[in-house]
């Protein structure tokens, strides 16, 4: 079974544009700060915040590690330069490495998680210069499958692709003019050399997106996925995956003491009153 | 006989009636400027949709007492209005509710009858739910007014149209969900799509105001529709944008239309009533 998740990019389109000028607006905001990896999400939320706001609204930070791939930098530039965006280059060596110094046989994913960290804090940092909102770059692949790093790359003011699978960002970033060279490069998060996200995850884009739309999007059963004809111990292990990862997706939970508490019955649009 | 028809297709502020109230009256001056005689608004203008545990922060006593009625009502000397509203009753329960106003008064108000309470929406954890379906005379005919779940069930457009209503005004807050290949959203098609299908059936002119804007992620996809007894579009609102949009009725139609399709003439609900009975009995 080949599942469809062709989307109308113009629709697509449409609609973000005004979600990301209407909540910023209202929010009490001109502008957007986005940490461009020069990967393929990212590009995809400049193109698209330039449009909602205007290319001198929007700030795009290039915030590189030592080892990061100098592709990384190259094809970031490529999008600041066809979006007309404002850019800072900041280097996150500095930050990282007398952290990373203490312990010298820190794993990968510690480091991983302190670079994205770090990025976190310098977007919001220069959000606040700025006088901009971040806008997040996640979507939602990376989301159901907790592939991201909690209050890392995930943490955000708006995240307008959150409900758009990779295939489908990929689909949008053709239709809004990313260029080709990052729509074909292979999805990293680059926080160490040769990582790939479709090496480290176990499974391509293409096969997970259509499991996760037919779990999650058409409610199939996972037995029903897999007369659909994909493997059970993929199907289960990616049911796995999003079940544990539930805990990246919503706020911690409060222990419920009084009559009212915040997170189960007190109960606001983060709109309220705008 | 005529009627120039407004929709007004409007975003609004999330819990603030002060400032929603204020666009109200600005439109309604427009419209009756640029020659309406009826101007409808969406589901809860004066409020904005997800509304949580505002619902009773906003709330209007069902005396309509208050400041924020007198200026609708003044309004409604000049032209007749449908505004959306949280309606709180005697036994303090709060309802999703539209008002008709004209020549200075409420003329009918309607309770939402069907609280969508699934997938994205909650409505009824806040709101109490309506318990009648019944069409009003106004100056332009009998009238039947539905708010957006309530003409995703059959039975109350059905209802409206045995109790003599010719022109059906829907009010919605949708929230655009279902994007694929086509062109618009699944639940944009959906609600279009029923709303010409309500004019055919019922031989009846439908309106439909609905909201765009958003509240957090949600979008409300707008494209606001008047269609005729034979299923005509007369108008349609562009999809996201805020719209006034303007629509002459020659309510005359209607009697033309059923001249020709005497649906409701050979409708037959003594055996609605008696299958009914039996359904409900077997059940």
């Amino acid at each position: 079974m080949n599942v469809d998740l062709t989307l109308n990019t113009d629709l697509a389109r449409k609609i973000l544009i005004r979600f990301i000028r209407t909540e910023i607006h209202r929010a009490g905001f001109l502008r957007a700060v986005v940490n461009l990896s020069g990967g393929l999400d990212s590009a995809v939320v400049c193109f698209l915040a330039a449009e909602a706001l205007g290319p001198e609204n929007v700030l795009a930070l290039r915030l590189p590690y030592q080892t990061s791939s100098p592709d990384s930098l190259e094809h970031a530039q490529m999008v600041i330069e066809q979006t007309g965006v404002r850019a800072r280059t900041i280097s996150i060596t500095e930050m990282a490495e007398p952290l990373i110094a203490l312990e010298p046989e820190m794993s990968p994913v510690r480091k991983g998680n302190i670079l994205a960290r770090l990025r976190m804090i310098v977007a919001y940092d220069q959000s606040e210069a700025f006088g901009g909102l971040v806008v997040g770059t996640g979507n939602k692949t990376e989301i159901l499958l907790g592939y991201t790093t909690l209050y890392g790359d995930s943490a955000c003011a708006l995240n307008p692709l959150g409900d758009l699978y990779k295939t489908q960002v990929r689909q949008l970033a053709r239709a809004i003019g990313v260029p080709d060279v990052i729509i074909a490069k292979p999805p990293s998060a680059d926080l160490w050399v040769g990582q790939t996200d479709e090496g480290e995850l176990g499974f391509t884009y293409q096969e997970v997106d259509q499991v996760l739309y037919l779990l999650v999007d058409q409610r199939y059963r996972p037995e029903e996925c897999v007369q659909a004809g994909f493997s059970e111990s993929f199907v289960r292990a990616v049911l796995e995956r999003v079940r544990r990862n539930q805990f990246k997706r919503i706020l911690p939970p409060v222990a419920k003491l009084s009559n009212r508490t915040v997170g189960y019955d007190f109960l606001y649009l983060r709109d309220w009153g705008t | 006989m005529k009627l120039t028809l407004a929709l007004a297709q409007i975003s609004t502020r999330l819990g603030d009636v002060r400032a929603n109230l204020e666009k109200h009256l600005v439109l309604a001056n427009e419209a009756r400027q640029s020659g309406a005689d009826l101007i409808l608004f969406p589901e809860l203008s004066l409020t904005g949709y997800v509304l949580q545990d505002l619902a009773a922060t906003v709330a209007v006593s069902s005396k309509f007492d208050t400041q924020l009625f007198d200026p609708l009502r003044e309004v409604s000397r000049y032209l007749d209005l449908v505004v959306g509203f949280v309606e709180e009753d005697r036994r303090r329960r709060f309802y999703i509710a539209s008002a008709y106003l004209s020549k200075g008064e409420v003329v009918f108000v309607h309770r939402k009858v069907y609280l969508p309470t699934y997938g994205l929406f909650d409505e009824g954890r806040f709101f109490a739910s309506g318990n009648s379906i019944r069409a009003f005379e106004t100056r332009f005919g009998r009238v039947g007014m539905l708010i957006c779940e309530d003409f995703w069930h059959i039975s109350p457009p059905y209802l409206l149209w045995l109790d003599g209503a010719e022109l059906f005004l829907f009010s919605s807050a949708s929230p655009g969900r279902g994007i694929s290949t086509d062109s618009r959203l699944a639940s944009s098609t959906w609600v279009t799509e029923v709303n010409r299908a309500y004019a055919r059936l019922f031989t009846t002119f439908v309106a439909h105001a609905n909201r765009v804007g958003f509240e957090d992620g949600l979008n409300f996809w707008g494209g606001s529709t008047v269609f005729d007894p034979d299923g005509g579009l007369l108008i349609q609102a562009p999809d996201f944008d805020e719209n006034l949009a303007l629509c002459e009725l020659d309510l005359n139609q209607i009697r033309r239309t059923r001249a020709r399709l005497p649906l409701l003439r050979d409708e037959k609900p003594e055996l609605l009533l008696q299958e009914l009975g039996r359904i409900l009995h077997e059940r």
